[in-house]
């Protein structure tokens, strides 16, 4: 084995590691911070993945828009949102897990089967396109993908009226939560009076 | 294009010669290029703090530093130093792992971007074929970082500056994509090395900025926004926010933060240099002199002497755009919170976007001037 080859296979089974250690900590952690955080890491660790597979637009796309723009919006949620409150504790959670935990061990033994059965047709790495690979990138995106290219864009241009609608109460004439008249002269103002017994 | 110097190349050559194998050579070589851009770097930042310190001072008619060495030169190391061995302080209720982590994270994307930054033709780490790209992607893991270290605080400036931090960076990125988008439309290609060489036809004349002044502008306003520098330094606002972010932060984790807000500055001038000034061209082109002189181009001699006015040239136009910056931060206002988003979101985006638009047009109708 060549030094190349095998500081790719131990940058592969890093990398893995990461991705497999990081996903298991997304979900089984208390925090919802720390798992925000390792969410980013698991993508960043998906980036380096595609770099070892050459492809290192879709590595730099992943980072810029799955770490960039995702986790920073997610994070930011947490962020505005995180108040310290007491959860109820539910009450059949031990019934709850075990279905979870079923459904997925079979989602996975699937997947496993799926990648046993299936042949991959792998090309052959010396003819692989590597830098090219940003100039077929886009020349699928303008030719066979240039519908779902643009149907996702409307999807996104949905989701952003959707929220802008629910962030701006002045757009509708009533409340959505209260059901009461919005006061059209100002977006601010609460829907009770805040000042009410003041004495 | 196979002219220039390849350091890299000679230096195999001579590994070589000693009867190593092409791939032992080749591990020997790489640490070295990256070694050297590191202390660069870091020496960049020594001089960009002495500068700032010097620049602020006549701009507010101070003499500022004075008594370390010759004009206060020493005075940034001595900063260094002190950072270097103040106690280093975790708050009793922070939260010690991502207190931790945030100002690595915040340093080492920045370090990484400095593989695409060319010196000269072959005088870069790497010449990836993504270039810019990287530096755009990885421009925006800072945010986290800043996010992780604001939260880890447990401090309401330090949440808030990092929240602002984080807003400010996803707003400003956009419309700097967009005139970096520009660029490489006219280049066809995202590496850096193309985009300077695109610039090098005619001299001062072939640059990017006369074909993309609206694009200069908006890049150099959106870099200074990425780098928090006043008029955009809110996230760190002394007077409403103690020090945003970094206020919980001492000794050598506040010098992280310190560091890489200076050589993201740096990198951004180095960027604006490459993109829109000709990178490391010299304003009439380095043939021309030689074809006049009657000097064959392929000398070593004359070889030499263009790789060092290539690496002359980079750093004197990215200390140019320093010295504007620096200026900028000690005689503008800071702006408002909702007057920055209005800036980026309702002023630089509809900008850059027609800015792109009218660029591709022109590309259409004057392919031998927009790179065909």
């Amino acid at each position: 084995m060549s030094i190349a080859i095998t500081t790719q296979f131990i940058c592969f089974i890093v990398l893995s590691l990461i991705v497999l250690i990081g996903a298991v900590g997304v979900v089984l952690l208390e925090s919802i911070v720390y798992s925000a955080f390792l969410l980013g890491g698991v993508f960043m660790s998906v980036a380096g993945l595609y770099l070892l597979l050459n492809a290192s637009f879709v590595a730099a796309a992943q980072v810029l828009v799955y770490v960039g723009a995702v986790n920073v919006l997610i994070i930011f949620a947490i962020m505005l949102v995180n108040k310290k409150e007491d959860l109820k504790p539910i009450n059949d959670i031990k019934s709850r897990r075990i279905i979870s935990t079923s459904i997925c061990l079979t989602l996975l033994s699937l997947l496993i089967r799926v990648d046993l059965t299936n042949v991959w047709s792998l090309s052959n790495p010396q003819n692989s396109i590597r830098e090219e690979s940003t100039i077929r990138i886009g020349e699928h995106l303008f030719s066979d993908y240039l519908l779902p290219f643009e149907v996702a864009s409307v999807l996104l241009l949905m989701a952003m009226i959707g929220a802008i609608v629910l962030a701006r109460r002045d757009v509708m004439s009533k409340d959505i939560s209260t059901g009461l008249p919005v006061d059209q002269e100002l977006i601010e103002k609460s829907p009770e009076p805040l000042l009410t017994n003041k004495n | 294009m196979e002219y220039g110097l390849d350091l890299e190349y000679s230096f195999n050559e001579f590994l070589k010669g000693f009867g190593l194998s092409s791939e032992i050579a080749h591990i020997i070589w790489l640490p070295l290029p990256m070694l050297l851009v590191l202390v660069a770097a870091v020496v960049g930042v020594l001089v960009t703090v002495w500068l700032e310190r010097k620049i602020s001072a006549a701009a507010q008619q101070r003499i500022g530093p004075e008594y370390a060495g010759a004009l206060g030169v020493l005075q940034p190391i001595a900063d260094g130093l002190k950072l270097l061995v103040k106690e280093d302080i975790i708050p009793a209720k922070a939260d010690g792992i991502l207190f931790t982590a945030g100002p690595i994270l915040v340093l080492v994307p920045v370090i990484l971007s400095w593989l695409v930054v060319p010196f000269g033709q072959n005088l870069l780490i790497s010449n990836v074929g993504i270039g810019i790209f990287l530096w755009i992607a990885l421009s925006s893991i800072q945010p986290i970082g800043l996010l992780m270290s604001g939260y880890a605080s447990n401090n309401k400036y330090s949440l808030l500056g990092g929240l602002r931090a984080a807003a400010q960076s996803i707003s400003y990125e956009i419309p700097l994509a967009l005139s970096v988008l520009a660029i490489v439309l006219m280049t066809n290609s995202l590496s850096t090395i193309d985009i300077v060489n695109q610039q090098s036809s005619a001299g001062i004349l072939s640059w990017n900025i006369w074909r993309q002044p609206v694009g200069f502008i908006v890049f150099w306003i959106c870099a200074l926004a990425e780098c928090e520098r006043l008029p955009f330094d809110l996230p760190e606002a002394e007077e409403e926010l103690v020090a945003g972010y970094q206020t919980e932060y001492a000794g050598m984790k506040f010098a992280l933060f310190y560091l890489g807000s200076y050589i993201n500055l740096i990198l951004s001038a180095l960027l604006v240099s490459i993109l829109y000034l000709g990178g490391w061209g010299f304003p009439i082109p380095v043939e021309l002199i030689a074809n006049l002189l009657k000097l064959p181009i392929n000398s070593p001699l004359i070889q030499v002497f263009t790789a060092s006015i290539g690496i002359v040239m980079t750093v004197l136009k990215a200390y140019l755009l320093v010295f504007i910056a620096i200026l900028l931060r000690w005689t503008t206002p800071r702006v408002r919170i909702d007057q920055l988003l209005d800036l980026g979101w309702k002023f630089l985006l509809p900008i850059s976007l027609a800015n792109l638009l009218i660029t591709a047009g022109l590309k259409l109708a004057f392919p031998q001037f927009f790179g065909g």
